[in-house]
């Protein structure tokens, strides 16, 4: 009798180790250029500690991300666990029942409240996503081509900025400022909201234009449109039909001094280039002055409800939360910086120093994402259209924003008064 | 008398069955599906029924009105640009083609069919990059016969995007009226051109007084396939411009507009009854397109029997 009960106990035991080995979650992101980092370096490190799980990471391009990932789950057929975009997309995915409930977790404690704020629920008591990464926004400099040019330091304030961009122009080798508009994003989030906390003293100005207490028609709101007007004198010839990959081949092939960028870039830009790159903060308008970075949280990772393999897909979850996993994502894919609380040493220079940064300037989001974007016409689509229609000199900086308030009054109430 | 009675046709309707059961389901089902869903407006997750209010928000609402007539205007200019420039140098390349004395005629006809049957994505990729103000080849190309400064960001600058892709579509669909022109060129017989002959009409006036008249119907045809092809048209823009159809929408035609809507960009979530709206509205359009066509000027064509 006894022999029999262990018996069956053992067949038990052997028939669910078999069923956990078979069990393969698959990850949904929008980071196809990581695609190699993920085979390579953090699906093995993980898989080593476990086995019987297998992990699969199924990329899509970016911009084509929320369509395809909204159109999956509806359908029922989207991945385990889902790359979560910071704020109201993954908030609405949340509210539809498609992302589960992770805030009794306890690696969240691992995280700030500012870390976990952009995958929260507005009143900030559910969270349903585990934080993982995000991007400071700056400069990329070619060290090289200021040694050229006879440049010393990089710019601290923006008459130094167009002093050296001057400096550059008339050396006449390379494209002083690299960035185009064809894509219409780079004006936007490399452009205008990286530039732009500077003068709406970031925090402070994003929650009032949320508050309602100041206008995207202010002045501090309207100069970093007329900011981007003098860049487009440093732009390359025919930056109008210049695309995203245009520019970022443009600089690691160095032909371009400055590249106005998000430290995304850097794991990309050092495969790539063979000169030395450095890197400085939005300059600020006087010598002294506060200066303030665009620290965007940027990916998450949730837990599709419909998934199939829920106690893989947690292990997993457990596991990014882990300040092990912090260490080997922050060091796969520099530039991209971990949220969590613990200690982690990034080892990439550049990417250094861009995290230094958080100690010298205040850090701010992008401000279109926290609510603002949440009805018609898209704050944040109209930002673009609107930072790109300035530098093609199809609007004034005034009408852009005259546009953009009217568009965000239409439906956002506290803008009405 | 029971020799009378026609019996039931059985085999009618079994032959018919797969036809009509395939094209039911993948086509006609879909088809009302959309037209149901653009009724309908999702409140608090609830699929609430409001009528035609969708269609209302859509030609009222200055957020929604605004970018359809946009893409409405830009999907003529992008279908006119196609009909002026496409469907004339296709019947001229057609009529070159079938004339006798031409040589390599075959040569000639692969190689302006072939973009036909490349992918938009390649074409709109390989477009990009001739065109880029970078590494392109235009401006070299221009440059090499002195005419550099003729060349301008054209794919960037919102006065010349839109006309700049829809002569990359043409340069693509070129084969399609040659080929079909072609076919109705060659059916022509030879007793009829001899007749022309005999009464001293060759050359030019040949083609004109002889052979014009005799492939109208498949202008006709041709004209329509262009207007459905055009209205429909996404793929190019998309891969060329992107989804938000830049710069400033200049290039935003009914299909991205569609995309953007439905399936939600960026930032923006899809709304799938807002799309089926507009998908509907496209539907209609192009219904009303097909039936001008038919009715109004198919059934005044003159067919000659030979």
């Amino acid at each position: 009798m006894k022999t029999t009960f262990s018996l069956a106990l053992a067949g038990m035991l052997l028939s669910t180790t078999a069923a956990l080995a078979d069990t393969t979650i698959t990850i949904e992101s929008w980071r196809n250029d990581d695609l190699t980092v993920w085979q390579q370096k953090i699906i093995p490190a993980f898989e080593k500690e476990h086995p019987d799980i297998k992990v699969k990471f199924v990329p899509s391009a970016p911009t084509e991300y929320n369509a395809a990932l909204n159109s999956k789950l509806d359908a029922g057929t989207a991945g385990d666990l889902i790359t979560c975009r910071p704020f109201d997309a993954s908030l609405a995915l949340f509210k539809k029942g498609q992302l589960a409930d992770l805030s009794d977790m306890k690696i969240m404690s691992n995280f700030s409240d500012v870390a976990k704020a952009a995958w929260q629920t507005d009143d900030a008591k559910h969270t349903f996503c585990v934080p993982m990464a995000s991007v400071i926004h700056g400069f990329i400099y070619n060290k090289d081509a200021f040694k050229d040019v006879g440049i010393d330091a990089a710019p601290k304030t923006v008459d130094e900025f167009y002093a050296d961009l001057d400096k550059i122009k008339k050396d006449g080798s390379y494209t002083p400022l690299d960035m185009g508009t064809h894509d219409q994003w780079e004006a936007a989030t490399m452009g205008y909201e990286n530039i732009g906390p500077t003068y709406w003293d970031g925090e402070k100005g994003r929650k009032a234009v949320i508050a309602g207490t100041e206008k995207l028609t202010d002045p501090q709101f309207v100069e970093p449109f007329k900011q981007l007007v003098k860049w487009t004198d440093y732009m390359g010839d025919g930056y109008k039909a210049q695309t995203y990959p245009d520019s970022q081949n443009l600089f690691t092939l160095g032909r371009a001094a400055i590249y106005p960028a998000g430290s995304w870039e850097i794991s990309v830009f050092e495969k790539q280039a063979d000169f030395k790159m450095g890197a400085f903060p939005p300059p600020v308008q006087k010598a002294g002055d506060q200066c303030y970075i665009s620290d965007q949280p940027d990916h998450a990772l949730g837990l599709n409800a419909a998934s199939k393999h829920k106690d893989a897909a947690m292990t997993f979850l457990k596991w990014v939360g882990s300040q092990e996993f912090a260490q080997i994502y922050g060091n796969a894919l520099p530039g991209f910086f971990p949220l969590t609380k613990e200690k982690v040493t990034i080892k990439d220079p550049l990417a250094n120093e861009f995290l230094s940064w958080r100690q010298s300037c205040k850090p701010t989001m992008r401000y279109t994402y926290q609510i603002l974007s949440r009805g018609t016409p898209n704050l944040e689509n109209a930002l673009w259209a609107a930072s790109a229609n300035v530098m093609n000199k199809t609007e004034t900086p005034e009408q852009a924003a005259e546009e953009l308030q009217k568009g965000l009054a239409s439906w956002y109430e506290p803008q009405q008064k | 008398m029971a020799q009378d009675r026609k019996p039931v046709r059985w085999h009618v309707g079994v032959f018919l069955a797969p036809a009509v059961i395939v094209y039911t389901a993948i086509m006609i089902v879909p088809l009302f599906a959309t037209l149901d869903l653009s009724l309908y407006e999702v409140r608090d997750k609830v699929a609430a029924f409001v009528g035609l209010g969708n269609f209302a928000k859509l030609f009222g609402d200055p957020n929604w009105s605004g970018q359809f007539w946009n893409a409405l205007w830009n999907n003529t200019w992008f279908f006119v640009v196609n009909m002026a420039v496409q469907n004339p140098i296709g019947i001229g390349l057609a009529a070159l083609l079938s004339s006798n004395r031409l040589r390599f005629a075959a040569a000639y006809r692969t190689a302006i069919f072939v973009p036909t049957i490349l992918s938009f994505v390649i074409v709109g990729f390989v477009w990009k990059l001739i065109l880029s103000p970078l590494w392109g080849i235009a401006p070299d190309l221009l440059k090499s016969v002195g005419l550099r400064h003729w060349f301008a960001p054209w794919l960037g600058d919102p006065h010349t995007a839109l006309t700049t892709i829809a002569l990359i579509s043409v340069w693509q669909f070129i084969g399609i009226p040659m080929m079909l022109i072609y076919a109705a060129l060659l059916s022509i017989p030879e007793e009829v051109i001899e007749a022309a002959e005999m009464d001293g009409i060759t050359g030019m006036s040949q083609f004109w007084r002889i052979k014009l008249p005799l492939i109208l119907p498949s202008i006709g045809i041709i004209s329509i396939l262009t207007f459905v092809g055009n209205f429909n048209a996404f793929d190019l823009i998309y891969v060329a411009q992107g989804a938000l159809a830049g710069p400033d929408f200049s290039t935003d035609i009914l299909g991205t507009f569609l995309y953007r809507t439905f399936f939600g960009f960026q930032l923006q979530l899809g709304d799938p009854n807002m799309g089926a709206t507009i998908a509907t509205v496209m539907f209609a359009i192009i219904l009303v397109g097909v039936c001008v066509y038919l009715f109004g000027i198919q059934r005044r064509l003159r067919r000659y029997q030979f």
